[in-house]
């Protein structure tokens, strides 16, 4: 069992993980990032990877991910950074970031890379799923990595019920039809629609994300599911010149 | 152990895939709106009164079928007999018109309401527009802001059609963030949108369904060429190829046809190994862009690489899955011609044949100066548009 499959066995209410871009605001913020965000109470994390066109991002994290480009972030940096992280940090670490990178790197390589550092899972949203099930599930599960699948507004409860199948830690609800950084309406759509999910009674706990931006939204997306991840409020709050600072003072409205 | 030779499938499987290449990479948000699509098109496009719509539209509207032309000065000069199929004669002045007339349809059966569209040039927001502006619906043409400058005449044709023209701000500024703006949207309007993608690119069923919908191309020049030639076939067929829409329409129905050589020219930009290039088969390695696994230019990290080519239609850093297939299958014959060399090649046409090519189109034309020919080999070259759109580029660089 990984961190995060332990973590959700023993707590579904109220996790609160935060999502930042490595390589951003500098190079070599990754851990220290990573180090804050635990002391300041985030349950979990998930670490992008940088493209240079991601798609299901919205302006916020584009920029951030072509900062972290232009900072010189890749892969195999971004594993050389990790080298040290479960002497620093022990809370569960997914990455994310989209197929294109894993596949240059090598989908096994990365999978052992991830192991080897301590990352406990990954968010590839444009790895589809037939191709996941048929090519690498294997693979993630010798390394013990646990794939996040998403779920939207207008997934097939025929489909969730397929992702809620192939999953092992948590299922990834996207909170509307949009890209990250906009913000959660509380609308009766909305929330219909986490009472929908929440009624299916699947076998993986639900987290939200998408849109969630503030002690308010969180506190909404916590009523129907086990936590809620925020990314681009986050990264837009990092300030360079008093990271650690600006990283504790976001997080104090949660914690 | 028997070896079974087995007669190479170079189309689309069941599953959206040529060979290694194709598929849908789409995150989920987006998933829903491909998959619709996906079990829709076939049976759109197979049903009967589509097929007349379509039909009666290419016709009348478009002005179907395009010329074959024998270009006799230009088959003395090379010493082959040179056919040019006319696209850049078709409404709007490119081959793109085909495939935005069928798309619109497809969107009206789909019960859609709004298009959406990217665009480099501007060539296929233009084409895109004139149908919305035809059909009557509400059309947005995503476009980089560098293009935007580049391209005013078309933005403002785009806008006289009713279009609204949004700057793509992100990243180079230009058609790749284009078709990354234009899929953010789709995700944001999963419903009553329907994305008219361009080119043979984009996540399963779009390379397959713009492929068929540009395949109108081979089909008339095979006519065309049993009633010039007494046979349909001819021994080389040559297209440009950016995303590879009209070279894919091109080598469609001659793809079965193996005695049918099919050369496909990319963009060298300065020169293949300037790093100012769109040569992307030369230049590119196996990878995932804009939804489909094909062949890319990017770095040794997967980041995607800012192509360049003096022809906006081409500059793109990527190929459509089955262009890849062709490729790494040896059916296609993939090269490239530097921009220099296709101004030369434009300005050549115009004075032996009296027609201005696109500098995209021009680039197939340039080719033909470095084949060999027996003598009274038939070659068709496609020309897929009109120079119009480049005066302002052949002015440049000829001083004229």
């Amino acid at each position: 069992m990984n961190r995060l499959q332990q973590l959700f066995e023993k707590q579904q209410k109220g996790l609160l993980s935060i999502y930042y871009t490595a390589g951003y605001p500098s190079l070599n913020d990754t851990l220290k990032i990573a180090e804050t965000l635990e002391q300041s109470g985030a349950d979990f994390l998930e670490i992008g990877f940088p493209y240079s066109d991601p798609v299901a991002d919205g302006p916020v994290i584009q920029a951030s991910s072509k900062e972290a480009l232009d900072n010189g972030m890749t892969l195999p940096i971004l594993f050389e950074q990790l080298k040290d992280l479960r002497q620093k940090v022990s809370i569960p670490i997914l990455l994310m970031g989209y197929v294109n990178v894993v596949l240059q790197y090598d989908v096994e390589a990365f999978c052992q890379k991830c192991q080897e550092v301590g990352v406990d899972g990954c968010i590839i949203p444009d790895l589809p799923m037939y191709e996941y099930e048929e090519m690498y599930q294997t693979t993630f599960e010798k390394y013990g990595l646990s794939n996040i699948f998403l779920v939207t507004p207008q997934t097939s409860e025929e489909r969730i019920r397929k992702i809620d199948g192939l999953s092992n830690a948590f299922i990834y609800l996207v909170s509307s039809a949009a890209t990250t950084g906009g913000n959660l309406s509380v609308s009766e759509s909305a929330t219909a629609y986490f009472k929908r999910i929440a009624d299916m009674k699947l076998k993986n706990p639900f987290v939200i994300g998408f849109g969630i931006s503030n002690k308010e939204t969180f506190d909404a997306a916590n009523e129907y599911a086990s936590g809620a991840i925020i990314g681009s409020a986050f990264v837009k709050n990092i300030d360079k010149d008093n990271l650690e600072g600006s990283i504790k003072s976001f997080m104090k409205q949660f914690r | 152990m028997t070896v079974s030779i087995k007669k190479m499938n170079y189309f689309v499987d069941e599953r959206g895939y040529y060979g290694d290449f194709g598929g849908a990479y789409i995150p989920e948000m987006l998933y829903p709106n491909v998959e619709e699509l996906r079990q829709k098109y076939q049976t759109v496009i197979d049903d009967e009164q589509f097929q007349q719509e379509f039909k009666a539209l290419l016709k009348d509207y478009v002005g179907r079928p395009s010329p074959l032309y024998l270009a006799k000065r230009l088959s003395e000069k090379y010493g082959a007999n040179i056919f040019l199929k006319r696209e850049d004669l078709n409404h709007t002045g490119a081959h793109k018109i085909n495939n935005t007339i069928g798309q619109i349809l497809l969107a009206e059966k789909l019960g859609k309401k709004r298009i959406i569209a990217e665009t480099g040039a501007g060539q296929h927001g233009v084409a895109t527009a004139t149908v919305c502006a035809l059909r009557g619906l509400e059309c947005v043409v995503y476009m980089g802001e560098v293009d935007i400058k580049r391209q005013a005449p078309n933005v403002a044709r785009m806008k006289m059609l009713g279009a609204k023209v949004v700057p793509a701000t992100s990243g180079s500024k230009t058609l790749k963030d284009a078709t990354n703006e234009a899929m953010r949207d789709w995700i944001a309007n999963p419903v009553d949108t329907h994305y008219i993608i361009g080119s043979v690119v984009g996540p399963h069923p779009y390379p397959d369904m713009v492929a068929q919908f540009q395949s109108i191309i081979s089909f008339e020049t095979k006519k065309q060429l049993k009633e010039q030639t007494g046979s349909e076939l001819a021994d080389y067929v040559l297209a440009c190829v950016g995303g590879g829409s009209n070279a894919m329409g091109m080598f469609y129905h001659f793809i079965d046809d193996e005695s049918v050589k099919l050369v496909a020219i990319e963009a060298a930009g300065k020169g293949v190994s300037s790093g100012f290039s769109a040569a992307t088969t030369t230049l590119g390695k196996e990878g995932v862009l804009h939804g489909s696994r094909s062949i890319l230019m990017q770095t040794e990290d997967g980041q995607v690489v800012e192509p360049h080519s003096v022809s906006a239609g081409l500059d793109y850093p990527g190929i459509g899955p089955q262009h890849a297939h062709l490729f790494k299958t040896g059916r296609g014959l993939y090269a490239s011609i530097t921009d220099d060399e296709a101004l030369q090649a434009g300005l050549l046409l115009t004075q032996y044949e009296g027609i201005i090519p696109a500098i995209e189109s021009a680039h197939a034309l340039a080719y033909l100066e470095k084949m060999e020919f027996k003598g009274g080999e038939n070659v068709v070259v496609c020309l897929s548009g009109r120079g119009d759109k480049d005066m302002e580029t052949y002015m440049k660089y000829f001083n004229l």
